[in-house]
């Protein structure tokens, strides 16, 4: 009976085996082994991914870096929020970074990455994204993957519409989605028509350092103002704004802003703006905002607060900004790689609509104007529109190019990935996304020259993709193969949250240029101890300055003696590791903040402010070594009166 | 029979799947096999001129160490002196090799006797980071160093010199993840 048993389970097998071999020329869709899609996105134990994704995350206020095909997370790089794994706003050298004109910020909403570009080509400097909340742009190293500097917008309020790169990182954008008073004044906000302004915010890069200048606002309409890009090729030297609530209303815009069968993509011509700075022909705005460095050398952020910025008023200047109508309340504002057409993606219109740069240029040339608003010239729709994806889906939101004469925009409301013709405007494929996507990224999308393997949706919903976690679900991305004719969807994977949007490029514009090590001798930390010999603590009235070294597997000091109540102690930690992948980290128990992760090279600082007599541990929360837990000390802390006298000592010595 | 029927059946299994497998343009099926055989590469394979040298930078660096590197190699113990560590290694010359026993070293690096070497050069590893002061400290205090293998070696000074084990240390070199100490004796099991 056994043996009969087993003689059938062979022969099932066997079956199993000759259905599996016939799969491939029968169907591609026999699921992951049949049709070769794990093999697609497999990539073996210590071999690399081939593009680096750079995926937002939303109200985290952080930026992800995965690899692409596998989806996998390397790091999550904080940006706009404290993070405690990394002391992000946490150490007294961060802090700063978190400084804006309203005090400290620990928190915002990070939507849309961009990475820097040379000659209109990924050039994996920099990459780039906007603070929606309180705004501000910020820039990251994509050397150190640290967030290296944070510039606060003035006159902006839910800075969504940035923060888009010109072709040569001659600019970054950052349009304003709420218009707000300009200035800000006590008036009532019905007195919105008119007395509120939207300012599109230019911020010059220096091409060396990447650091940032605030160079001029161009205070547009009321409007909202939603997502730009910019010219490249032919068109570059233009900028252009998606906008919606056209209407300018001020309460239930959900209706109200939808009043209008057209809204505007704004064309603003960035290098007439220039002229007219060097003109004189602007005028100059009090305010005040701030700007954060971080110094790799001093490895401390430095926060100075400004307070004035260049205005340019549209009205008074012709040839700077015109309108182009675009249905309806439109989100994405995309360009496509050859710089000729300008896509609208109208949240609540059916169809996709390709403005033409050249034909635009004849439009203004022959004044085919269809009206003004606040004095800038609208041009007529059918003198500027190129083409139209009839009835592509529902609520479109974002296009991105493959470089080979296609479109592929998401679609929120129907969830799909919708692949068009550029040029004949056809619709030639379209896949489910799962579900509710919102924008979608293929690496090098934003420039001249994308590379039209891979397509990344990001989606709002997953409902029943993953394993539920209560009643917040994480978020999802999926990767789909576009180097075919057809879509297919290859991968589905988790991220932070929210993944709004991304940028990505080839791993190996990155990956050559990373930094390893901090340099000791370069460390111009004030309180940088570089030796074990320089290891000290120094008294000044209640603050107590500890100049402590980490090294495997020690500190030095380890026992300290002489700390009292009351006092405000600094320990300033220098890692001697010159070794790549070996930081330490410190926390001491009772302390008000995070723990310090520190580099090889670098001088970090946390303040603890001891509130009882005893003798209080401290040790290293990153497990730097085989002997890590012996990694420790203690510090004596006395009653405000005693006369324990300052010492410290490792080893007894 | 039993076992070499499921075998053989495991066998057809993955010959089916592998004929489900249409190569890739410009790549063959059997690359991607090939490239998880080669794995895990190690931390010894790691690139890094930005760094200072580890222990086995430094040790293939010197050329009076070819024999202690000929041997680490043989007994593959070579992403041990990478590791983060830290490690302390008292790193023998050629002529403390030269010294041994006729046909010692020929017969250590034998494969069948990988094992019996990987001990040999454990022993020569202690965990954690001695430099030549903390080395004298442990003789003034009359703390024995602690080997890898789990022996405790005698540290003895002697005006400035300090041998360990009965090696004398000649040099030593700080590396990024340790301490090697040169010597110019094999430190034997007692």
């Amino acid at each position: 009976m056994k043996t009969i048993l087993k003689g059938s389970q062979l022969w099932l097998m066997g079956l199993a085996i000759m259905v599996m071999s016939c799969g491939q020329s029968n169907n591609q869709n026999t699921g992951a082994l049949g049709s070769n899609i794990a093999e697609r996105v497999y990539v073996a134990p210590g071999e690399h991914d081939e593009f680096y994704a750079f995926v937002s995350g939303g109200f985290s206020g952080q930026l992800a870096v995965h690899g692409l095909p596998s989806g996998r997370l390397f790091r999550v790089i904080p940006v706009f929020s404290q993070d405690p794994e990394k002391a992000f706003g946490y150490n007294e050298e961060t802090k700063p970074m978190l400084n804006t004109s309203f005090g400290f910020v620990p928190w915002d909403d990070a939507h849309h990455p961009d990475l820097s570009q040379t000659n209109g080509e990924i050039d994996g400097r920099w990459c780039f994204i906007n603070a929606n909340n309180t705004p501000r742009i910020a820039r990251i190293s994509l050397s150190t993957f640290e967030t290296e500097e944070i510039i606060e917008l003035p006159n902006s309020a839910g800075n969504h519409s940035s923060s888009f790169v010109t072709e040569n990182t001659e600019y970054i954008v950052a349009g304003t989605r709420f218009s707000v008073p300009v200035p800000q004044q006590d008036i009532s906000i019905n007195e919105y028509k008119g007395k509120f302004k939207g300012a599109m915010s230019f911020i010059k890069v220096d091409p060396n350092t990447g650091r940032f200048n605030l160079e001029f606002q161009i205070m547009m309409p009321g409007f909202d103002y939603d997502l730009a890009h910019p010219g490249r090729g032919k068109s570059h030297g233009w900028m252009f704004f998606s906008t919606y609530n056209t209407e300018e209303a001020n309460t239930l815009l959900e209706v109200n802003a939808s009043q209008n069968d057209k809204d505007f993509i704004a064309a603003i011509n960035w290098k007439k703006a220039e002229e007219l700075i060097a003109n004189g022909d602007f005028e100059t705005m009090n305010v005040e905002y701030a700007h954060n460095v971080y110094d790799e050398a001093t490895h401390s952020a430095t926060s100075t607060i400004k307070n004035e910025v260049k205005v340019i008023d549209p009205s008074k200047y012709p040839g700077l900004v015109y309108l182009l109508p675009t249905p309806k309340s439109p989100h994405g504002c995309d360009v496509d790689p050859t710089g000729e057409y300008i896509v609208g993606s109208g949240k609540l219109s059916a169809s996709l609509t390709a403005h033409s740069f050249t034909k635009m240029l004849a439009a203004i040339e022959n004044q085919k104007f269809d009206g003004d608003v606040y004095n800038i010239p609208i041009i007529n729709y059918d003198d500027v529109v190129g083409g139209v994806v009839q009835q592509a889906g529902l609520g479109p939101l974002h296009t991105e190019f493959d470089g080979k004469g296609f479109g592929y925009t998401t679609f929120f409301i129907s969830s799909e990935v919708v692949k068009w013709k550029v040029g004949t405007w056809e619709v030639v494929d379209r896949q489910p996304t799962y579900y509710s996507v919102g924008h979608l990224m293929i690496p090098g999308g934003n420039s001249r020259k994308p590379f039209g393997k891979y397509v990344l949706a990001m989606n709002k919903i997953t409902k029943d993709r993953y394993l539920p976690t209560g009643p917040e679900l994480c978020q999802s991305a999926q990767l789909y193969d576009i180097s075919g004719e057809k879509m297919e969807l290859l991968l589905d994977f988790p991220t932070i949250g929210e993944p709004h949007y991304a940028a990505g490029c080839p791993a190996d514009l990155i990956k050559p240029n990373q930094k390893k090590i901090f340099r000791l001798e370069d460390n111009l930390h004030p309180y940088a101890a570089k030796s074990e010999k320089e290891a000290r603590v120094e008294r000044d009235g209640n603050e107590v300055h500890i100049y402590m070294t980490t090294i495997r597997s020690h500190f030095a000091p380890d026992n300290i003696e002489g700390v009292k109540v009351g006092d405000k102690v600094y320990f300033h930690v220098t890692n001697l590791e010159q070794d790549y992948d070996v930081p330490h980290g410190i926390s001491m128990i009772g302390a008000n903040t995070s723990e310090l992760l520190i580099m090889p090279g670098q001088t970090e600082t946390f303040v603890w402010k001891p509130k009882r007599v005893g003798v209080w541990p401290f040790y290293c929360t990153d497990f730097c070594s085989a002997l890590h837990q012996e990694m420790q000390g203690y510090v004596r802390v006395s009653d405000k009166d005693a006369d324990v006298p300052l010492s410290w000592s490792l080893d007894g010595e | 029979m039993k076992t070499l029927a499921s075998n053989s059946l495991i066998f057809l299994l993955i010959l089916g799947m592998w004929s489900c497998t249409p190569p890739k343009e410009g790549e063959s099926s059997t690359s991607n096999s090939a490239a998880v055989s080669t794995h895990p590469k190690g931390q010894a394979s790691v690139s890094d001129d930005v760094s200072d040298k580890n222990i086995l930078q430094v040790a293939v660096s010197s050329e009076a160490h070819s024999t202690l590197v000929a041997a680490v190699e043989a007994a593959q113990i070579e992403h041990v002196l990478v590791n983060a560590g830290p490690l302390t290694v008292f790193a023998p010359t050629n002529s403390a090799f030269e010294a041994l026993p006729d046909g010692t070293v020929e017969n250590l690096l034998k494969p069948e006797n990988k094992g019996q070497l990987a001990n040999i050069l454990t022993r020569h590893a202690a965990p954690g980071s001695y430099d030549i002061e903390a080395l004298k400290k442990e003789a003034r205090k009359g703390r024995k160093l602690y080997m890898a293998t789990g022996d405790y070696l005698e540290v003895v000074v002697d005006g400035d010199n300090v041998s360990v084990g009965g090696a004398a240390i000649v040099a030593t070199i700080p590396t990024s993840n340790g301490i090697i100490h040169v010597v110019e004796q094999v430190i034997l099991p007692n």
